[in-house]
């Protein structure tokens, strides 16, 4: 039986930002003519190919100039991160190299893929859910009960 | 100039969507991929509501050759199912159990001048420097 947080649950702020996230994809998409996946686009950087650099910069200079922008007008909703800095680097590397061999992450096979029936991306998103679940369960229940 | 104005512009919308949805909050992720304790559903329906606009979109790009800036539309064209797209995929699973970050709330968590995000984003960056050199290595060989 899976007990549900309700005290947790955020449906209506989830579904708005799901839907912000999907348009911002969506823009993308339509204008730039592109997959808005995060680890794609972060990883083009890492091999540079001339005119393939201003637009990835300006993507990500974007995302990480929101909570900049953000805290113009409100305070920053609260990002609270548990794991210890050890657990962070291990977690990063895993992050970095998975999301390049699986030639995304969940935007770009979560949100995208999803979103053009790509059953590649199904797969893909099935198996770093799936690997998501177990982690936690170990971490939490097994390791930490 | 219109490209990478359409890019920044994209980049700003997908961060707030981050922010409201909670994505960006470690935390709020784990509380969703963690099905045996008190499980908080949120993130199903961040995903559903990306994915319902993102249908709509696709639906629609997948009928053009250019994009509505006039540019080449480069949508995946790869369909193979291999031992890379898994075995990468498990990997990036495992790290968002333990971190609770995915790359996207990571960078937004780097923009908001956490330290936490900030080691994280560096050793995701060094994996994936790795993977360019283990790449790098077996083209060689």
């Amino acid at each position: 039986m899976i007990d549900i947080a309700w005290s947790e649950f955020t449906p209506v702020s989830a579904l708005a930002g799901g839907i912000l996230v999907g348009l911002a994809a969506a823009s993308f998409l339509l204008f730039n003519g592109r997959i808005a996946g995060i680890s794609g686009i972060l990883g083009g950087l890492l091999t540079p190919v001339r005119n393939d650099m201003l637009w990835r910069m300006a993507f990500l200079g974007g995302l990480i100039g929101t909570p900049i922008v953000w805290r113009l007008f409100a305070e920053l909703p609260e990002i609270e991160v548990n794991a210890g800095f050890p657990a962070l680097i291990i977690a990063g590397l895993l992050v970095g190299v998975g999301t390049r061999y699986g030639s995304g992450c969940t935007s770009g096979h979560g949100v995208c893929g999803l979103s053009r029936l790509s059953p590649r991306s199904l797969v893909a998103t099935l198996s770093f859910m799936a690997t998501g679940f177990i982690t936690v369960y170990i971490i939490r229940h097994l390791i930490g009960a | 100039m219109k490209y990478n104005l359409t890019a920044l512009v994209s980049g700003l919308i997908f961060g707030l969507g981050l922010i409201i949805s909670g994505l960006a909050n470690p935390a709020k992720v784990l509380g969703f991929l963690d099905l045996a304790g008190l499980w908080d559903p949120s993130l199903a329906l961040v995903m559903g509501g990306a994915i319902l606009v993102g249908l709509v979109a696709f639906t629609v790009a997948k009928k053009r050759t250019l994009s509505l800036l006039g540019f080449n539309m480069k949508l995946p064209t790869s369909t193979k199912i291999d031992k890379r797209l898994v075995g990468g995929s498990l990997l990036f699973g495992v790290g968002w159990g333990v971190a609770g970050f995915c790359p996207g709330p990571a960078l937004v968590a780097v923009g908001a001048g956490e330290i936490k995000g900030i080691v994280f984003v560096a050793s995701m960056v060094a994996g994936m420097m790795l993977f360019e050199l283990i790449e790098r290595k077996r083209a060689q060989s």
